[in-house]
């Protein structure tokens, strides 16, 4: 499990993540979607023990990335958004050389090597030097790097970008076959229909802040919704929740604190004015009724941009 | 010892290392520029000499030369080749990787920093034939070639030091590896330089016997000058006595470097990789 707690960092005075919260659940595989430069690498190396956040914490499975780093690189496998490789070494002495990094025993890495390399198809090129593998290869490769541990969970920053299609659908299959091993994966990329395929839930980032999560079909519907409406209620919050989500207009209701509750709305002003006007009929004791400034519209646009 | 066969960097980097190309090339031109060194020397005493043949005082005084080009070469080597072991992993992208290994930082760095100096312990002992000249015709006593390939060694490990210090510290290489050569030309030149001009300026005043520590102090970090005391021990008694501090140079060139080595390495091991902590602290 992996669980952001009020993660900040700042460079100089320019704000990367501001006050970030998430949890993942184990074995789920999460996307983080954003634009260009919303934050996605920053938090992935901070997880990755990279770099240090200015305030917050992380902890996977309980344990501090702040404060017992060496412990979380056991646990986790990470491949950053750029990466090289040592030229003149061979792809099985590569992952060899990770693995003794690790700390695992050569005879273990004798087994494991054949085993990871069959495992991103690059069986064939255990003999060939890194440097003269494709694209697509070198990520495959990486992505057998990080699992050479076995750890539990994976940190893939944009694991798919720069590939053609073909190469995509590969890693797709690899990361589809991860998730069968009961793998948690947290995964990023800029565009949206790159994730929504495989990810169980996903997450939106934006300015260094979490504009929306939830599954990916609640996530498009959010996106997609003209606005977004908070409502809070003086009590009776099960028949509010019953009543909105009733509406056909209303999508993706949810609690978002105590008598408080936020869906998208894909109506009119007049279809707005309407729904008030019924629930008051209802007799729901509303305390506010206020719609949630957002720019999902052009953050969904910036992530489903410019796909296949 | 086991440990350190084990050390997976140690180990890839001599793999790197042997594959190249570039490092049977380094060796080539290293022994050609020493051996014509040594064989125009022996040209041109023999063809001075009316006798023709070579003494050993000659010999001396050719071993003298060779161990100074000798040590001129590696403090020309040494930063090329560890100023760039962290930062040139960070320029090619791939130090983030390895610092999200399991692998510790002390680890990394001494094995960054050891196989780097393999490479120059070997360019050494491939130029020992050429000193086969010197103990043929004699002249030079087996503790004074033992104390110059000593000297060597703890002038590597400390330049050496220094440059993994500098290359972990700057994100630039080419930076880094100025700066190692700055360091390295200070400790040689500038502290030379210093001295000579101190002793230069005390002199002036006459005969006057007052102690002047300002040359001991200087050349005390100064691998050429310790190695010049090593040839010629009255210059490291005139030292002793001028300074009034009557502990052999090269015992205070061992701690100096002794130091500088813990120091660097020191820094380098707790500035690889972030400190995550760091912002905790400053709260509480
Ligand atoms: N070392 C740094 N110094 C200053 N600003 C930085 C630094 N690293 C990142 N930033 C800034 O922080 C913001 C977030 O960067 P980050 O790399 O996390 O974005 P990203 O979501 O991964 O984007 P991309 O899709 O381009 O990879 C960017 O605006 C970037 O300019
Ligand atoms: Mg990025």
């Amino acid at each position: 499990m992996i669980e952001i707690v009020n993660l900040t960092k700042r460079y100089g005075t320019f704000t990367a993540l501001d006050q970030m919260n998430l949890t993942i659940e184990k074995g789920t595989v999460f996307g983080v979607v954003g634009p260009n430069g919303a934050g996605k690498s920053t938090t992935f190396s901070i997880l990755a023990t990279l770099l240090a956040p200015t305030s917050g914490t992380a902890y996977i499975d309980g344990i501090d990335v702040t404060q017992n780093p060496s412990k979380i690189r056991e646990y986790i496998g990470y491949m950053p958004d750029f990466f090289g490789v040592y030229d003149s070494l061979k792809a099985g002495e590569y992952l060899d050389f990770y693995g003794a990094s690790y700390g695992i025993a050569p005879k273990e890495r004798e087994v494991l090597i054949p085993q990871l390399l069959e495992l991103v198809n690059l069986s064939s090129k255990k003999d060939t030097y890194v440097d003269s593998l494709s694209r697509g290869m070198k990520q495959r490769l990486c992505l057998a790097r990080c699992l050479i541990h076995d750890p539990e969970i994976l940190i893939l920053d944009e694991p798919a970008s720069g590939l053609d299609p073909r190469a995509r659908v590969e890693m797709r299959d690899i990361l589809k076959e991860l998730k069968a091993m009961g793998k948690t994966i947290l995964i990023s990329s800029h565009i949206l229909p790159e994730l929504s395929e495989m990810c169980d839930a996903l997450g939106v980032i934006e300015n260094g802040q979490l504009v929306a999560t939830g599954s990916v079909a609640a996530i498009q519907q959010q996106l997609k919704a003209n606005k977004v409406l908070i409502v809070t209620v003086q009590n009776e919050f099960e028949r509010a929740i019953q009543f909105f989500e009733d509406q056909p207009l209303a999508v993706d209701v949810r609690k978002t604190a105590d008598m408080e509750l936020q869906f998208g709305f894909n109506g009119t002003d007049e279809d707005q004015i309407r729904l008030l006007k019924e629930a008051l009929q209802q007799s729901l004791p509303i305390l506010s009724f206020t719609e949630e400034k957002t720019d999902l519209e052009d953050i969904f646009m910036e992530i489903t941009k410019g796909v296949e | 010892m086991k440990a350190l066969l084990l050390n997976p960097v140690l180990n890839k980097e001599f793999k790197l290392r042997l594959r190249s190309f570039k490092s049977y090339l380094g060796i080539l031109i290293y022994l050609i520029v020493l051996g014509s060194i040594g064989i125009g020397f022996i040209f041109l005493t023999t063809m001075n000499a009316r006798m023709g043949y070579f003494r050993p005082e000659e010999s001396r005084v050719m071993f003298m030369v060779l161990s100074m080009v000798q040590l001129g070469l590696i403090l020309f080597m040494t930063p090329g080749l560890t100023a760039g072991v962290i930062s040139g992993e960070r320029e090619r992208q791939t130090l983030n990787m390895l610092l999200t290994t399991k692998q510790s930082s002390g680890s990394i760095i001494v094995g960054k920093l050891l196989s780097s100096l393999s490479f120059l312990l070997l360019i050494i002992v491939a130029s020992l034939p050429l000193y086969s000249i010197t103990f043929l015709f004699g002249g030079v006593a087996p503790r004074t070639i033992l104390a110059t390939f000593g000297l060597y060694m703890i002038t590597i490990l400390t330049i050496g030091s220094l440059g993994v210090m500098f290359s972990t510290l700057i994100r630039k290489t080419i930076v880094s590896m100025i700066t190692t050569y700055g360091v390295a030309l200070f400790l040689t030149a500038f502290t030379a330089f210093v001295a000579v001009l101190s002793i230069q300026f005390i002199s002036m005043g006459g005969p006057t016997q007052t102690q002047n520590p300002i040359p001991y102090l200087m050349l005390m970090g100064n691998p050429a000058a310790v190695l010049m005391t090593v040839f010629e021990p009255s210059m490291q008694k005139e030292l002793m006595k001028q300074s009034g501090i009557s502990i052999p140079l090269w015992i205070s060139y061992l701690f100096t470097c002794v130091f500088l080595i813990t120091l660097s390495l020191w820094i380098s091991i707790s500035k690889l990789r972030p400190n995550m902590r760091v912002n905790k602290r400053r709260k509480a």
